[in-house]
């Protein structure tokens, strides 16, 4: 299994091909549909240049998601002594944020995106054009992969609700699989097309 | 949290054993212990895959994730879906008291994190907290002549539900007639449409025939059946066979990923339906396939 550590380079991205399993670990950020929707009004449409009372936050997200990673989750948390940490961390179904995904992408130089159930061609192509890749994590995986949540750093716009909120986490020995690379590589097209053609055999064989 | 929804129990309830404490650990065990025979499957399915391949070390993650969540009584999947109960009870029960504990017993367990509130007000978007609301959670009642009460639970999760689909015979699209020949051909076009979708590798239960509420009520009643179990009609035997070899062989594997296991398990029901219609209905159910059995005879409470 080929370990990913973040910040990851572009190079590292490149060398990456569908289907194969990534264990990853670093300092990574939830966002679901509120902190997607949020980064698109007030970070890409400004083009940078976000209202006062958003700046020092988009300075904090730059840095963690330049060369960084976006994980699609809602967690469970719980909060002992002051301190959270995650309790479930599956990852959510990630084609709700195809509209936003391939600006933030650009963006951020954002290098990974996890998640379930792939995503888009607006991905896809910015998977291509800026050097980034669709890690799919294990659906309904929810203790194992908190237990890969190793400390809760921060969070952000907890406002939004614990689910949605932008969770700062550092993970170790993330266990995902490649199924979009930076290559046009698409798993989950390969094996739609592959899976149509032995439909068709064994339905009219 | 308060439980506004309960209704007081009446006089004649109160005579009846509380069951309210005993329906709480039911649902601990649905949510947090996978059922033995569907951990063997997942094995069996874990070592028939390549060495190595992203199917493999999917299963391999899964299984380490059942073993944690039994072991540390946590949930298996942070979706722990809609309650659904089956209750067998003799003459003389009152149902409504049963109901009212079930209710009961979903908000402990939600308090006690075995449930994620999942019960959402469908105009308002509004969460109840306790997994309580209008219909929720399923309760279905069957009068029998032993002695006692049993309850089955599953969990049923969303992902997979939304997978699940009814198809009305003929099919001129799959080319499927009312015949077992075009329940196949049916339901290798819905293990195709899920691909990956309702976390594979699943189980399908899959109902022939009634009207269309009580063949998807039925087609999620096959899914309390051990998922190596044969039916005891030899046709559906033979179907459900054959079903279980060719959905595997279109080659979705666990999660989508690709790889020899998409499906474990294929039960099959029928049910008498008009001569006008004739449905298919096919009931998807993830890995995570959460049910647990309680039988109380007396004061003595079993599980398995
Ligand atoms: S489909 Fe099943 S395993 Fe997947 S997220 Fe839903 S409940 Fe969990």
């Amino acid at each position: 299994m080929r370990k990913l550590t973040v910040p990851i380079s572009e190079a590292d991205i490149r060398a990456l091909r569908v289907g194969e399993a990534v264990s990853l670990n670093g300092v990574i950020v939830t966002a679901r549909d509120a902190a997607h929707k949020y980064m698109i009004e007030n970070f890409v449409k400004t083009g940078g240049n976000p209202p006062a009372a958003e700046a020092a936050l988009y300075q904090e997200l730059k840095k963690v998601l330049a060369d960084g990673v976006i994980y699609h989750c809602g967690p469970v948390v719980q909060q002992t002594d002051g301190k959270w940490s995650f309790v479930a961390a599956g990852p959510t179904t990630s084609i709700r944020e195809e509209p936003y995904q391939a600006d933030v992408i650009a963006h951020f130089g954002v290098r990974a995106v996890i998640g379930k159930g792939g995503m888009g061609a607006q991905t896809l192509k910015a998977c291509q054009d800026y050097g980034a890749v669709y890690l799919h994590a294990i659906g309904g995986a929810a203790t194992f992969i908190a237990e890969s949540v190793k400390e809760v750093l921060t969070v952000y716009k907890l406002d939004f609700g614990v689910p949605e909120a932008f969770w700062v986490i550092r993970v170790e020995d993330f266990p995902a699989v490649v199924t979009m690379d930076s290559h046009g590589g698409s798993l989950h097209e390969l094996i739609k097309e592959q899976s149509a053609q032995k439909l068709t055999e064994l339905i009219r064989g | 949290m308060t439980l506004t929804l309960f209704r007081i129990a009446s006089e004649k309830d109160s005579l009846m054993q509380d069951l309210t404490e005993a329906f709480v650990e039911l649902i601990r065990r649905a949510s947090t212990q996978l059922p033995a025979d569907m951990e063997r499957a997942l094995r069996k399915a874990r070592d028939q895959e390549e060495p190595g391949s992203a199917a493999q070390k999917a299963l391999d993650t899964i299984l380490k994730n059942v073993e944690m969540s039994r072991a540390r009584s946590s949930a298996i999947c942070q979706d722990t879906g809609t309650p659904i109960f089956t209750i067998h009870y003799p003459l003389g029960v009152s149902t409504r008291a049963l109901a009212d504990q079930i209710r009961r017993a979903c908000a402990i367990a939600t308090e006690r994190s075995f449930l994620r509130p999942n019960a959402v007000d469908s105009l308002t978007g509004k969460n109840s907290g306790n997994n309580t609301g209008v219909d929720f959670p399923t309760v279905h009642f069957e009068e029998w002549d032993e002695e006692g009460i049993k309850v089955d639970l599953i969990l049923k999760g969303g992902g997979c539900e939304n997978v699940s689909t009814q198809y009305e015979l003929p099919n001129s699209e799959l080319g499927a007639g009312r015949d077992l020949e075009g329940v196949r051909r049916v339901v290798l076009d819905a293990v195709h449409k899920a691909q990956g979708l309702g976390c594979s590798p699943g189980v399908l239960g899959i109902a022939i025939g009634g009207d269309r509420g009580t063949s998807y009520l039925k087609s999620k009643q096959l899914l309390l059946r051990p998922v190596d179990d044969a039916n005891e009609q030899p046709e559906l035997a033979a179907l459900e066979q054959r079903l279980l070899e060719e959905t595997n062989q279109l080659g979705i594997g666990p999660m989508g990923f690709g790889g020899k296991t998409t499906v474990l398990g294929v039960k099959i029901g029928t049910l008498h339906r008009l001569p006008a219609s004739f449905f298919v209905s096919v009931a998807y159910m993830c890995w995570a396939n959460r049910r647990a059995s309680m039988r109380v005879i007396g004061q003595e409470i079993t599980y398995a």
